[in-house]
């Protein structure tokens, strides 16, 4: 499409119906109350002149352009803040405004470069724009007056310019800064005539400034402008598509200059951000044409042969041989695959059939694996189904907001700047978390309550605010009567002393009191809900906690409704799509278990094969039984496990072990060292096909540009299918959603044609919910009644020691992403080169250990060294690092510790000591290779 | 511990607040709904192998899991 412009109509939306009628020149319009003049009269398809207003900020009525006259009043109110009453009658053209205006404008003009035709938001500058829709024709004042005309710009930031002498102090930078991103970096400095801009009295990159783009977007003329657009010019057209970060999953408009990506927009009508974004959708998309990018296949024999690139024929017949030979020598079994959360929906689905049809086994399993997986367990035994409860706009009805182990504002922060906004209008925080993330205390923000548990102790802590629900009486009875079932089973085991806030203070660290007090809140402070991430799943106790927080919302009735609900933040774009398309290896898309009968009979007829009625192998499953020998293949789709996977020295020797790797990614990963076959995959910007957030909604991501290796990555799969003999051919990904719909009840209602219509819908979508569901459990628990389950606390295994006396715990940073593997290949390094080891200065004293030094971290399994950074806001006895750059290696050091009911593994709780690196030495990894020189010892 | 004999056993210490025959039905079943059959077979070696490193729960359960 040609580029597409949003309406802007000035002011925000008011909720509500449509019941105040008025006139603006003459016609009539009917608005919500509250309302502003201007919105209603671009309602009614007059655009009043404006430069201060946009309707992703409250009004705020300083550039005196939006002037109108009111029958019956006094004066030229602003449109922009004035509110819309019934029977209102407005003009706003007048030869008195026409006059008005113009003098504003002159003003304006007066002190603003006269640089139009080589300004770089020629053609997209509001001020240009309003100084035709006034009709400047002159300034009277000329422009040798005092002016800012030479004021310096500010390149700091690697993705946008602030030239601060085309700034008109609008202040729509600083309030989206503020409204919008809730970070208030920003700030008018100064007064009248010396008012400016300023980014804390520093340059952007110093400051608060976290790169949302959300100035960028918020300003009316180039004086925060994208380099990009500098360097290119104004993009020509636009494709709506969906960011491929994290689980937001928010809705971009690529803008292009013929084939060349210009910028990525935040697109208003984008369900999940609704305008927003954060710095690595919004800019970091630069890894897509990155020069490590590979585009040919490639095989070789052995992992220590060069690379030989083949044609797409050569690769696809290679890779089918292999896994057919390895299968007539080790049997059906003996070769599996891995879907990626980071492909579309219908690019794990063919995985996953192909690994089911053609291979002929289970064997498939996912990213999720490593994440969330719990939650697919614990929501399903409590809830009846593998998903969060609520969409993103629920946040905006919540009372309490608790937050369990997740970091939003560096995780997901989109959705964090909407949890913000509800927190600053006077929702409550509990938040529970070892380390004092941001959230706990920012700008107009501060935690009622901060949970500094130990870590691996949530399920304790959880039981215990659970205790104090049941013993002081705070039970939602009504709800637990009407909606609920296995109470009583549950009560008598949660009110048990050992589950007391007073019996676990000891092991937690969390003050009884403390724990009391929160307990109340969430249960009597209205709407609660929780929000939860890796911090609850990836302990050895990860199922057990997602039901524990599940038992606590049904006792108080926060399930069913705007405003409360059990929500997990999804770590990568297509977590929630990759899972619900049948990944695991005991599940059949739609989270049906492949011993049912009837369900696989469904899938066999429409495949036209045999499925086998066993589950099959889990991705740790996978690494034991190749060492163990009756696992030989792999085939990886855009998952890095000799990276993100834990303890990896037994993931190496794995590898290493299996007969053929097949890994199907953007670059040559960690675990491509390992892989005998590279078929080299697609970009966000090439696919086509859809992604499902965390919030169930799924979205299109529409081909920006040509797939620049020659294939989907859906033919790629279909091809391997079909040489291994099996049919598998789509034209068209669309197909591919018209077979997933038409095998997956939650599922039916979704089309490639509906998604286009509605933009996006949150399954299930079915004949019940043609148009989707975003809230969950509203008339009763997709499983008949929710489900209580006692949820004892058993400690993880792992303990600290004399040896090993301090624990770590992991997580990730804003500018990064997961493995690293895109944001390390765009300009967010700038923020983030290389992980570091948080650790509290008293734990720091006693080693010797100076902010900055390089430190060995070392744990039972693995040793590493990165740098110390020495930060109170981790408790005494517990260090933290992120794991976004392979030279690290994080998970060397990490075990194999996983959750009991599903394997996800233990990342957050690995008993450690901490040193001054003194002699390098080798890290052996068991594959031959080494790690970063390390002291291990 | 091998990797089946540790995962039963985890699983088995989620279950220590239920009735013996319960808890050990449960797992059974849990090991049944999740378990690749190669991971069961290697569980039934290592029960015969080495029945003492096995929680006696989970020892209870890999006896229904035979049956």
């Amino acid at each position: 499409m040609s580029l597409l412009k949003e309406p802007d109509l000035g002011t925000p939306a008011k909720p509500g119906p449509a019941t105040v009628s008025l006139e603006v020149d003459g016609l009539p319009v009917t608005v919500p109350e509250g309302t502003s003049v201007m919105r209603a009269a671009a309602l009614s398809g007059i655009d009043v002149p404006k430069l201060c207003a946009t309707d992703s900020l409250e009004a705020f009525g300083s550039c005196r352009l939006c002037l109108v006259e009111i029958d019956g009043r006094r004066g030229t109110p602003a449109s922009c803040t004035t509110p819309v009453v019934e029977g209102m009658r407005v003009s706003t053209q007048t030869p008195k405004l026409e006059k008005l205006r113009q003098g504003v404008m002159e003003l304006y003009i007066s002190d603003h470069p006269l640089d139009c035709l080589t300004c770089s938001a020629n053609g997209d500058c509001e001020l240009q724009d309003m100084s035709g829709a006034v009709g400047l024709r002159q300034v009277r004042y000329g422009y040798d007056g005092a002016n800012h005309l030479d004021e310096k710009t500010d390149s700091s930031n690697p993705y946008f310019d602030f030239d601060a002498s085309k700034c008109i102090s609008c202040s729509r930078c600083v309030r989206a800064c503020g409204e919008v991103q809730g970070t208030f970096a920003l700030t008018i400095e100064g007064r009248g005539f010396g008012s400016k801009v300023s980014a804390g009295g520093s340059d952007f990159m110093s400051s608060e400034c976290v790169s949302c783009g959300a100035c960028v977007q918020a300003c009316p003329t180039a004086t925060l402008q994208e380099k990009s657009v500098i360097q290119l010019g104004m993009p020509s057209r636009s494709v709506i598509t969906t960011c491929a970060y994290c689980g937001v999953g928010c809705s971009f408009k690529a803008e292009l200059r013929g084939a060349e990506l210009v910028r990525m927009v935040p697109y208003k009508d984008g369900g999940a951000n609704e305008g927003h974004s954060c710095v690595k959708g919004r800019f970091a998309f630069g890894y897509a044409t990155h020069p490590e990018r590979v585009l040919t296949p490639m095989v070789r024999e052995t992992i220590t042969d060069e690379w030989q690139p083949v044609d797409w024929d050569t690769a696809i017949l290679f890779t089918a041989a292999r896994l057919r030979d390895i299968q007539s020598r080790h049997g059906v079994g003996a070769i599996g695959g891995i879907t990626s959360s980071r492909t579309t929906n219908e690019e794990v689905y063919v995985v996953q059939k192909m690994i089911r049809a053609a291979f002929g086994n289970n064997n498939v399993d996912t990213c999720a694996r490593v994440c969330h997986s719990p939650t697919g367990y614990g929501l399903k035994q409590t809830f009846g189904t593998s998903a969060g409860t609520q969409d993103f706009r629920s946040v905006a009805r919540s009372d309490v907001i608790m937050v369990i182990g997740a970091n939003p504002t560096d995780g997901h922060p989109v959705f964090a700047s909407r949890m913000k906004r509800r927190l600053r209008a006077g929702a409550k925080l509990i938040v529970i978390d070892p380390r004092r993330i941001d959230l706990v205390r920012s700008p107009h923000i501060e935690a009622q309550h901060h949970l500094q548990l130990a870590p691996g102790t949530n399920v304790a802590v959880v039981n215990a605010m659970a205790h104090v629900v049941l013993t002081e009486g705070l039970v939602d009875r009504t709800f637990v009567d009407e909606r609920c079932e296995d109470f009583d089973d549950w009560a008598e085991f949660i009110a048990r002393p050992e589950n007391s806030p007073e019996a676990v203070e000891e092991f937690t660290g969390v003050p009884a009191e403390e724990v009391r007090q929160a307990a109340r809140l969430f249960a009597t402070g209205g709407n609660g809900a929780i929000y939860y991430g890796l911090g609850v799943t990836e302990h050895s106790q990860g199922s057990t906690m997602v039901m524990g927080m599940a038992n606590l919302a049904m006792a108080t009735g926060n399930i069913g409704r705007d405003g409360v609900g059990v929500n997990p933040l999804r770590g990568q774009n297509n977590v929630q799509g990759s899972c619900d398309m049948g990944s695991f290896p005991h599940e059949l898309p739609g989270y049906r278990h492949v011993s049912d009968d009837v369900v696989r009979g469904v899938f066999e007829n429409m495949w036209g094969s045999t499925l086998q009625a066993e589950p099959g192998l889990r991705i740790p499953n996978m690494f034991d039984a190749a060492v163990e020998g009756s696992f030989r293949a792999l085939y990886v789709q855009g998952e890095d496990i000799a990276q993100s996977d834990p303890n990896i020295k037994h993931v190496h020797a794995a590898l290493t072990a299996l007969e053929l790797v097949v890994v199907q990614d953007l670059f040559l990963n960690e675990t491509a060292k390992f892989a005998h076959v590279f078929l080299p995959g697609t970009s966000f910007l090439e696919k086509d096909g859809t992604f499902t957030n965390a919030e169930r909604r799924i979205n299109r991501v529409r081909p920006v540009m040509a797939p620049k290796t020659g294939k989907h990555e859906w033919q790629i799969v279909a091809e391997i299918a079909q040489a291994m003999g099996y049919p598998m051919r789509y034209d068209d990904p669309s197909e591919i959603m018209d077979e997933i719909a038409a095998l997956t009840p939650t599922f039916s209602g979704v089309s490639f044609a509906k998604l286009d219509k509605l933009g996006s819908v949150q399954w299930p979508c079915n004949e019940n919910a043609p148009e989707g569901t975003p809230i969950m459990h509203m008339d009763g628990f997709v499983r008949g009644k929710g489900r209580f389950v006692p949820t004892p606390f058993v400690p993880t295994r792992e303990r600290s020691t004399r040896k090993y006396p301090l624990i770590l715990t992991t997580g990730r940073i804003l500018s990064q992403y997961n493995v690293g593997a895109q944001t390390r290949r765009t300009a967010n390094v700038a923020w983030h080169s290389e992980d570091v080891l948080e650790i509290h200065p008293h734990d720091a004293e006693v080693r010797g250990i100076n902010d900055g030094d390089e430190v060995v971290l070392t744990s039972r399994v693995g040793a590493t060294s990165l740098r110390a950074v020495l930060a109170d806001r981790m408790p005494v006895g517990v260090v933290y690092t992120t794991f976004h750059h392979p030279v690290t290696g994080a998970n060397v050091v990490t075990t194999e510790n996983s959750d009991w009911a599903t394997n996800c593994p233990e990342y957050k709780v690995t008993a450690v000591q901490v040193g001054l690196k003194s002699a390098p030495r080798p890290v052996e990894t068991g594959s031959g290779e080494t790690l970063r020189p390390a002291m291990v010892d | 511990m091998s990797p089946p004999v540790r995962m039963i056993n985890d699983i088995a210490a989620q279950f220590q607040h239920q009735a013996p025959a319960t808890a050990a039905a449960a797992i059974a079943e849990h090991v049944r709904t999740f378990w690749d059959p190669r991971m069961r077979a290697e569980l039934m070696r290592r029960v015969e192998s080495e029945p003492q490193l096995l929680d006696p729960l989970a020892l209870a359960a890999a006896r229904l899991l035979r049956a």
